[in-house]
């Protein structure tokens, strides 16, 4: 779910290791990022959808990745496949670091740009490992 | 009681307003400085600005003490996370959201949220109750069951008139509990007959609801 530069790049990594890959995107110019080359399906319309995700065929998916910008609809979207579609394998974005933990707790698998960003950054600029915050 | 209001839309600041007047301690969450402002001119040091989905505002609030969240933004998925948060992280006693997309409704309660409030529901079922062929009228849902109050007028060819209640097959896990004749209510017994125009109220769970409409309809 979302066809930005993440999901478009991660959908292609994909495809090119043999997965079937479904990308859902509310703007359809955002599926010209996957480039011509692209053998997945592309979906128009919003995943916190139950009927759009239907359509995407998350009934029979082994796994689920929200990437979309807003961490609501990340959370909601990847709990909807978490709960009511069963899907096994769910791993959603989500910026707020705060948040992350939060839903962390509450067992989705989360991955945070944030704190992945700033660890990046503070480990190139020090040549140490990235201390841990208590946020 | 404190209350916590995420979003001053006009849903939040209406509520505000009639919780204020009652007495509550209230608080509203508003994004938007201007809209901040005007309630702040409207009901007085009652706003709080910032994005009620970050756990940071929510701290600053004191969700950890309100006696209850509502969050009546017109977003499902803020609504639905922020609640989360707040009952989550921050131990918030009662959870109430604003759905717009019906279809939320179960999600939500499956994850947590303890009420919903739906206006397209709501609007849903005023339309059912005045199309006079409608049959059985869902008129609410017993909070995280599915048990449903419905409500059926008994039309004049239904299996359910002329013998007494306890010789009508009823579904399992049903009751009727009040019948209006001639507009006066009264609780019917095993020995109560039905008659064709009765407004009968009845529980029953909402896989039995087809048993009970087959009941009260001839069709």
């Amino acid at each position: 779910m979302g066809c930005g530069r993440v999901g478009a790049r991660l959908a292609q990594m994909l495809t090119h290791a043999g997965h079937e890959v479904s990308i859902m995107d509310v703007t359809s110019s955002a599926f010209s990022r996957l480039g011509p080359e692209f053998r997945g399906t592309t979906i128009l319309g919003d995943g916190t959808d139950q009927e759009v995700l239907k359509r995407s065929g998350i009934e029979r998916a082994d796994a689920f990745v929200a990437a979309t910008q807003g961490d609501n609809r990340n959370i909601m979207s990847s709990q909807i496949a978490q709960h009511v579609f069963g899907v096994k394998h769910v791993v959603t974005r989500i910026y707020d670091p705060l948040r992350s933990d939060t839903f962390a707790a509450l067992g989705l698998q989360a991955i945070s740009p944030t704190i992945i960003g700033a660890n990046s950054f503070y480990e190139e600029l020090t040549g140490e490992p990235a201390p841990k915050l208590a946020i | 009681m404190y209350a916590i209001i995420a979003g001053g839309g006009k849903v939040g600041f209406f509520l505000a307003r009639e919780l204020i007047e009652q007495g509550h301690e209230v608080l509203i969450i508003e994004n938007n400085s201007e809209r901040a402002e005007f309630i702040a001119n409207e009901l007085g040091n009652v706003v709080l600005r910032g994005n009620a989905d970050e756990a940071s505002t929510l701290a600053e609030a004191g969700a950890e003490r309100a006696a209850v969240i509502i969050a009546v933004t017109g977003d499902d998925p803020r609504n639905l996370v922020l609640l989360q948060v707040a009952k989550r992280r921050f131990g918030t006693a009662r959870t109430i959201a604003r759905i717009n997309d019906p279809r939320n409704e179960d999600l939500f309660r499956m994850l947590g949220i303890d009420a919903t409030v739906n206006a397209t529901q709501v609007m849903l079922s005023v339309l059912e109750q005045e199309i006079p062929q409608a049959n059985l009228i869902p008129l609410l849902r017993l909070r995280n069951t599915d048990v449903e109050v419905v409500e059926a007028v008994v039309d004049n060819r239904s299996k359910a008139i002329g013998k007494p209640l306890r010789d009508l097959n009823l579904p399992p896990e049903s009751t009727i509990s009040v019948v209006i004749r001639n507009g006066s209510a009264f609780f019917p017994n095993g020995a109560t007959i039905l008659e064709p125009g009765d407004e009968v109220v009845a529980l029953t769970r909402s896989v039995h609801e087809p048993r009970l409409r087959s009941l009260f309809f001839s069709e």
